[in-house]
């Protein structure tokens, strides 16, 4: 098991390895840093001072290698666009992103599982046929007309829910969080709903599939044979089984979940991450942009190494070695 | 329009003033009381920080007016008046001395004193300021005693005061106990304390500052100016999309948006409850022309607009009334020339475009040798301007029709304004307010004038006429009003004579917001809520 | 067009193979669903309306000359105050709208097929060679697949789109932008294909014909692209109609974000975005109509995608 743990861990240093040197690349090549940074009225000798005060002088290789390690030690450079560190700059945006992330997730799982059960205990029934038109007709719909359209209904013309922002949050440490006011709850739901549609639909569908594939197995068939009660079947038997990868796929899709965030936050004004990053995007602020790759990367690597663990540990057949 | 504003409402300064001051000690307790009175705001863009001197965008400097004062500022009718500083004047031809008021407090209790001013334009002067050219024409600042500063000027120069409306004077303690005397610098990857805090003397005090999400500021109730508003906070909420910002409006989450959509200015209007007001804005749009020997869309080949025929073609080849009534809904005014009326070296004589005429375009192109039309590229910005990407496709549109091929492209400002920098461009939309001196010279100096040293700033694109450059020294230096003026009308007649520009329209400034907010509407399209009435 | 027909060939081709595929035969003759059969025609009609909106649209939005700013935001034809000239009604630059989605789809597929097809291209090379050499060079392209997929297609296309403008002052062109959007989506796509080719390859190489030609000595690119590559095409084929509908979502979603394509050569998730400023305003055509024609496009296609991969994957059949 330390061997599968140490092969991915390696692995995983490759990845960051390979996002650093592509943020770096994006950094000092995309663009001359120089003119992007200087004053319209500059003159060559700021120019050049620049230059050397910024380290575009020296060997690539000893710039990148400075690069790497200023990022190892969190230190990801100043944003263009308001002169701020850019560390800075995500710690503030993580709660908005993770808060909506997180209900988002929840909404999910809360409607994708019963709706996936529903559809599974009865594949060919009506409101399975029903439930499966909606999914397909929600994956097809672009989350930008999603949100434009729930804005529509549940702003502007019942005007019972908030069309941006998050509402009123309190400061618990450095973390801000929308959850704990009134205002701050109601702003959730129309970009939580809009940015869980497409999970929804994924998890429903796994769900469906996991049953049916389990409630057709033998050991359902020996259950049904002794006469247990059938909800004891689905619910206890099946379902449990069924749960196992759903969670994992949660759990993966979270990274996804966040860089999806990006349309979502952009159509509700929500101060999260992806805000920052489609700001960055259209002011060409690159450490912010490198900075966001940074980040998104390290979290699909941590996310891809938990889950990882998480299967070496309950998985025995990969418990190989001493 | 901006006449509408103009004696009248400096007396009703006077009145509303004499007012505050006999009840004032009756509304002060109302004020503390339980009348808390908050205004929730928004716009498309937000402040790009908190340092005054780290930017030169007219938006974030329009927050900042809220926290800091300048030495003088503009007052309802945009005259200028004493702010922290009460009088000046000028002791030699490159040096003017101020008095300072006194009994100024800054918004940690500090008091106010010429060492402020003093740090405050040394910091702005310091090479790492990026906003250290709205003052390039003062060598330095010097202090007399606690209450006299004399600015040192590279030579003299009618302006001062124009530029100094801009300048926000910060606290010279709280620079120093926050490590924060140099500005904050890219490159040099330091950002300071005065980045993301405020301390200055202004109507209100900044409570926090979240980017993209959320400014708050509360009253500052020991400004030293008699407060002619009744707010006592204020919440500032950027929304970028116009459909979000009218939705939010219109559900109640905010109570003003500055500017408000023209396509949706009649929907809000007709709404209940809410109202908008509009004024023509100091900002005129136009066209500016490539005056290379090449044009960058027709490589290899010499310039059609270095032909004066072929400028005059393209200008009369616009249908500028039609762009009035449909893109920009009847609320511009179309334009003839390049600064809008009460700006000094207007003139009336000048303001009538060339008419929308197809036949004289196709025969002025015939007799310039380009019969069959030429090939140019378009460049323009898609979130600056009022309706600045759809102005371009109708131009375009209608250029194609007069037979000229025209390649389109629309881009983010933030990719836009570079590329017009470097002069990449053939045609290209630009407005211009001439803010902040609110001069004709910002014309002549940044736009008319040839390229070199600190004039033709904003002129890339190799326009160069000894006749403009001529005049734009000669006003740079007189000192006589009514001849300054007259060299700057001239100037414009050449401009307009030439077709070196072509205008296109005055902008509008269009506000929203609920019936029971009033806040004065400003031609240089700045938001001063220290005028804010909420009932 | 040519790119739309081909795609209604490779659909064809793909309904062909299954004919032949003799295990499948039951399935051929069990009617699809309603559904599918109203999928694969709604399909049809909007890939022959894209191909053929020169032909077919009233007039064309991609001439400037061709619309006039007096007609703008006139309402669609049946509505008051509508004009008999346009069905759709005209939008804010007095633009056909039918005209203008017409063009749109067409657009909208010709950069998600385009995507799709060098995707395929790429992934499909790259997969043959990381199963049929394996070693290092498998290793190689399987770790930078990794990679890959270690970012959500939209933040990769995000992060190429923005920088292409950054560093080439074309990229906002028509001409550029396409080529550009297409660059984005694939960057991300093509590892898809690369593994599932890779893991049929493997599958394959080790079959006795394939050792038999190695023994013959028929050269690797022969073995590969001739013996190897038609047994592997079914499930690309189908990967390839499932990833049409996301790309074109993909590139929507950038237009929309203002990254895509410009507003004189317009896709239908530009068409949106123009739209999105006006609806709350009334003008409520300009958005609806290209939103309408996008789900549509797009969820017949799904339709489509899921039914042939519930067909080739034999455990999901009768699942629906």
């Amino acid at each position: 098991m330390i061997r599968v743990l140490l092969a991915r861990l390696f692995q995983a240093a490759l990845v960051m390895l390979a996002v650093t040197a592509v943020a770096f690349i994006m950094f000092r090549y995309v663009g001359d840093p120089v003119s992007v940074m200087a004053r319209e009225d500059a003159t060559q000798a700021e120019k050049a001072e620049m230059r050397v005060a910024l380290g575009l002088d020296q060997p690539v290789i000893v710039q990148f290698g400075k690069f790497a390690l200023r990022v190892v030690q969190g230190d990801l450079g100043i944003s263009f666009r308001n002169q701020r560190q850019v560390a800075g700059l995500i710690a503030e945006r993580l709660p908005a992103t993770l808060e909506l992330v997180f209900v988002a997730t929840l909404i999910s799982l809360g409607l994708g599982i019963p709706l996936g059960v529903v559809s599974a205990l009865n594949p060919h029934g009506w409101l399975s046929k029903l439930i499966q038109s909606v999914s397909l007709v929600g994956i097809s719909t672009p989350t930008f007309v999603t949100g434009i359209m729930l804005i529509l209904i549940f702003a502007v013309t019942l005007k019972i829910l908030p069309s941006f922002g998050r509402g009123d949050v309190v400061q618990l440490g450095w973390w801000s969080t929308g959850l704990l006011t009134g205002s701050g709850l109601r702003s959730l739901i129309l970009p939580a709903v809009t940015l869980s549609l497409y999970q929804l639909t994924l998890i429903m569908r796994l769900v469906r599939s996991e049953m049916i594939d389990v409630l057709s197995s033998d050991f359902i068939r020996y259950a049904r044979a002794r006469g247990l009660p059938s909800h004891y079947i689905n619910y206890r038997l099946a379902l449990k089984n069924a749960l196992m990868p759903v969670i994992t796929v949660t759990g993966l899709q979270i990274g996804s979940l966040i860089a999806f965030a990006i349309v979502t936050e952009t159509v509700f004004q929500w101060p999260g991450m992806g805000l920052l990053f489609i700001q960055a995007v259209s002011f060409v602020d690159l450490p912010v942009m490198a900075a966001y790759l940074l980040f998104v990367g390290f979290l699909f690597v941590a996310i891809n190494m938990a889950v990882d663990v998480v299967y070496a540990l309950v998985d025995p057949r990969l418990r190989t070695g001493p | 329009m901006f006449g509408q504003s103009g004696l009248k409402p400096r007396q009703c300064v006077r009145a509303a003033g004499l007012a505050a001051s006999l009840g004032a000690g009756l509304l002060l307790a109302s004020a503390i009381g339980a009348s808390a009175t908050t205004l929730r705001w928004s716009s498309q863009g937000d402040i790009a920080t908190m340092d005054p001197y780290a930017h030169t965008e007219s938006f974030t400097s329009n927050m900042h007016h809220h926290i800091y004062d300048p030495l003088v500022r503009r007052g309802r009718d945009l005259q200028i008046q004493p702010g922290l500083a009460t009088a000046w004047r000028i002791v030699e031809p490159n040096r003017w001395r101020f008095t300072l008021r006194q009994g100024v407090k800054f918004h940690n209790g500090n008091g106010f004193t010429a060492d402020d001013v003093v740090a405050s334009i040394t910091r702005l002067l310091h090479p790492d300021a990026r906003a250290r050219g709205n003052l390039s024409n003062v060598e330095r600042a010097e202090k007399v005693d606690d209450f006299t500063v004399d600015f040192v000027l590279k030579g003299a120069y009618p302006l001062l005061l124009n530029d100094l409306s801009g300048i926000f004077i910060m606290n010279k303690a709280w620079l120093e106990a926050n490590n924060a005397v140099t500005p904050g610098n890219t490159t040099r990857n330091l950002t300071t304390f005065a980045s993301t805090n405020a301390n200055g003397t202004g109507p209100f005090k900044l409570e926090s500052y979240q980017p993209d999400n959320r400014t708050v500021m509360t009253v500052n109730q020991a400004w030293w100016d008699k407060a002619e508003h009744n707010i006592t906070r204020i919440e500032f909420r950027p929304i970028k999309s116009d459909a979000t910002r009218v939705a939010a409006l219109l559900s109640g989450e905010i109570d003003m948006m500055a500017p408000a959509p023209l396509q949706d200015l009649a929907r809000i209007s007709g709404a209940d409850g809410f109202k908008v007001i509009e004024e023509p804005s100091l900002r005129l749009i136009f066209l500016g022309l490539n005056s290379r020997e090449q044009l960058l869309g027709d490589p290899g080949k010499p310039n059609p607009m270095k032909d004066k025929r072929v400028r005059q073609a393209l200008w009369h080849a616009i249908d500028l009334s039609t762009i009035q009534s449909r893109i920009m809904r009847g609320k511009s005014r179309t334009v003839g020339t390049m600064v809008a009326p009460p700006i000094p070296g207007y003139s009336a004589d000048l303001d009538k475009p060339l008419a929308f005429d197809a036949a004289r375009t196709k025969a002025l192109l015939t007799e310039a040798g380009y019969p069959n039309g030429f090939k140019t590229r378009l460049d323009c910005s898609n979130d600056r301007y009022i309706a600045d990407e759809q102005t371009c496709v109708a131009i375009a549109a209608m250029w194609t029709r007069a037979g000229i091929q025209v390649e389109l492209k629309t881009q983010s400002r933030a990719t836009y304004f570079p590329l017009v920098d470097k002069g990449e461009t053939d045609v290209y939309i630009l407005g211009w307010a001439t803010l902040p001196p609110m001069d004709g010279y910002s014309v002549l100096s940044a736009l008319l004038h040839s390229r070199e040293g600190t004039f033709g700033g904003n002129n890339p694109n190799g326009l160069s006429d000894p006749r403009l450059d001529d005049l734009t020294k000669k006003a740079s230096t007189e000192l006589d009003e009514p001849k300054r003026r007259a060299l700057m009308t001239e100037a414009l007649r050449i401009v307009r004579e030439e077709a070196y520009f072509i205008p296109l329209h005055q902008q509008p400034v269009a506000w929203a917001m609920k019936r029971n907010v009033d806040v004065p509407v400003f031609a240089d399209e700045y938001v001063r809520l220290w005028f804010a009435q909420v009932k | 067009m040519a790119l739309a027909a081909s795609m209604f060939k490779g659909l064809i081709g793909l309904l062909r193979i299954r004919r032949v595929g003799s295990g499948l035969l039951r399935l051929i003759r069990s009617r699809p669903p309603l559904s599918v059969i109203i999928a694969g025609i709604v399909t049809a009609i909007v890939i022959l309306c894209a191909s053929f909106a020169p032909q077919i649209a009233p007039t064309n939005p991609l001439d400037l000359a061709s619309f006039n700013l007096l007609d703008s935001e006139l309402p669609p034809r049946w509505a008051e105050g509508g004009d008999p000239r346009f069905w759709l009604g005209t939008d804010n630059q007095g633009r056909d709208m039918l005209s203008a989605i017409l063009y749109g789809a067409r657009v909208s597929l010709m950069i998600g097929g385009g995507a799709v097809l060098l995707a395929a291209l790429i992934g499909v090379s790259l997969g043959l060679i990381a199963g049929y050499v394996g070693g290092r060079v498998d290793a190689a392209i399987m770790r930078l697949g990794d990679v890959i997929l270690s970012f959500p297609t939209i933040l990769l296309a995000l992060l190429v789109a923005g920088l292409a403008r950054a560093v080439v002052p074309e990229a906002a062109s028509p001409r550029m932008a396409p080529l550009i959007l297409i660059a984005a989506i694939t960057i991300h796509e093509w590892v898809q294909y690369a593994r599932t080719v890779r893991a049929a390859t493997m599958v394959e190489s080790a079959k006795d014909y394939i050792k038999a030609a190695r023994v013959i000595g028929f050269s690797p690119a022969r073995i590969m692209f001739r013996h190897i590559l038609p047994n592997v095409m079914g499930p690309v084929l189908v990967l390839a109609t499932i990833n049409l509908a996301g790309a074109v979502l993909t590139e929507a979603t950038l237009s929309f974000l203002g990254v895509g394509m410009p507003p004189t050569y317009p896709s239908l998730g530009t068409l949106i975005r123009i739209g999105n400023e006006f609806v709350f305003s009334g003008i409520w055509w300009i958005a609806l109509f290209p939103a309408l024609t996008l789900v549509i496009m797009v969820l017949a296609v799904n339709v489509l995608g899921d039914d042939l991969r519930d067909r080739f994957n034999p455990k999901l059949r009768g699942r629906r």
